[in-house]
């Protein structure tokens, strides 16, 4: 098969059985491109992924685009991220034409109270984990708080905190570096 | 132009959100505030989708967010939007992987962006508790305080989480097992 179309298929499997957050992706990764393929090693696909989820962007597709661009440059790469969607990008259609056409059933929307509720637990424990690995010391615990507060009482596009808080970051171990020099 | 507007909005979600799907949480609330595209309520329901579906999360609001604003142009619209940027950074960043994991400065800017990120999902998860667990129109309507709090909610909350603490199984299940229960006890009525 040629390796572009093996490529965008392989990750097209991959965003296929991915549900949920980039780590879900990580077997299937393992078992599609480094086992069966034998395109990146294991130690790579780790590397890709833990530079992925301090970047810009969806953690997956990040990913896929590294292990793309070590098979066959910046073509591979932007196949790996078009091959990572395409399956999203069906089956949320599909769904969404559906769901559209009975939301305004009384059952639908008991059924979606309930989720809503589960969804609020599903996020509450990814933050608790999340919060875990960004947390580390007092000034990483201040500057959660303080962002989290602002965000929630003044109406700011998001992007000025990421951006203060990367500015305010360097700044404080600047700072450190100084006084311990 | 709303398709135009759909690839800005959603190339400025994957330029900025960082660490994973849940990060565009806070970028799509606002964009709801914004533009009036989508509601909160439709918000939650597209996580819990995104959450059952197959796909990166950060996809399928993508794919979700589109369809619902502009059909299947705006689904493949807002979803090469979110995927564009960091496919751009990210082969420029393969290119100088080594001096860029091992730079200081990276490191330090990383250091401040992952706890602003958690901050910044936390406000966003306190809509999702106001239009999930909370009934603002009852207490508005009433006064009563007792009124405020949606105890169906809150008792299956409380035992999902639980629930998962105990069981490790797919949040597909837990989110179907939600729905079950809502449409039996019939908590949207």
């Amino acid at each position: 098969m040629n390796i572009y179309a093996d490529i965008f298929l392989t990750f097209s499997r991959v965003g296929a059985f991915t549900f949920g957050g980039g780590y879900s992706m990580l077997p299937i990764v393992q078992r599609e491109v480094v086992e069966r393929r034998g395109w990146v090693s294991e130690q790579e696909v780790l590397d890709f992924y833990s530079i992925s989820q301090v970047m810009p962007g969806i953690i997956a597709v990040n990913t896929s685009i590294f292990i793309g661009n070590q098979v066959k440059g910046w073509r591979g790469g932007v196949l790996a991220a078009l091959g990572v969607a395409f399956p999203s990008l069906i089956i949320i259609m599909v769904i969404a034409a559906f769901i559209a056409n009975f939301v305004d059933l009384p059952a639908v929307q008991d059924a979606f109270a309930g989720i809503r509720a589960c969804v609020f637990v599903l996020i509450l424990r990814s933050i608790l984990k999340l919060f875990k690995g960004a947390v580390v010391d007092i000034f990483t615990l201040a500057l959660c708080v303080v962002i989290f507060l602002l965000s929630v009482f003044i109406d700011i596009n998001p992007i000025l905190y990421v951006v203060g808080a990367g500015l305010l970051a360097v700044g404080w171990r600047m700072a450190g570096r100084a006084k311990k020099a | 132009m709303i398709y135009l507007q759909l690839f800005f909005e959603f190339f400025q979600i994957g330029l900025f959100a960082i660490g994973g799907g849940l990060a565009t949480l806070p970028f799509l609330e606002r964009l709801s505030e914004r533009t009036g595209w989508y509601t909160l309520a439709d918000l939650a329901n597209m996580i819990a989708i995104s959450e059952a579906t197959p796909g990166p999360i950060g996809i399928n609001m993508a794919t979700y967010t589109g369809f619902h604003v502009g059909g299947v142009l705006g689904a493949v619209i807002a979803t090469l939007g979110v995927i564009f940027p960091a496919t751009v950074i990210v082969l420029i960043v393969a290119r100088f992987l080594q001096r860029f994991s091992k730079s200081m400065l990276v490191q330090d800017v990383f250091y401040g962006l992952r706890p602003a990120s958690v901050g910044l999902i936390c406000s966003a998860a306190l809509s999702v508790l106001l239009i999930s667990l909370l009934n603002g129109e009852a207490f508005r309507a009433t006064g009563q305080l007792l009124k405020l709090f949606d105890w169906k909610s809150i008792v299956l909350a409380v035992a999902l989480y639980l629930a998962m603490n105990k069981w490790k199984l797919h949040p597909a299940l837990y989110i179907a097992i939600a729905a079950v229960v809502g449409i039996v006890f019939r908590f949207a009525h």
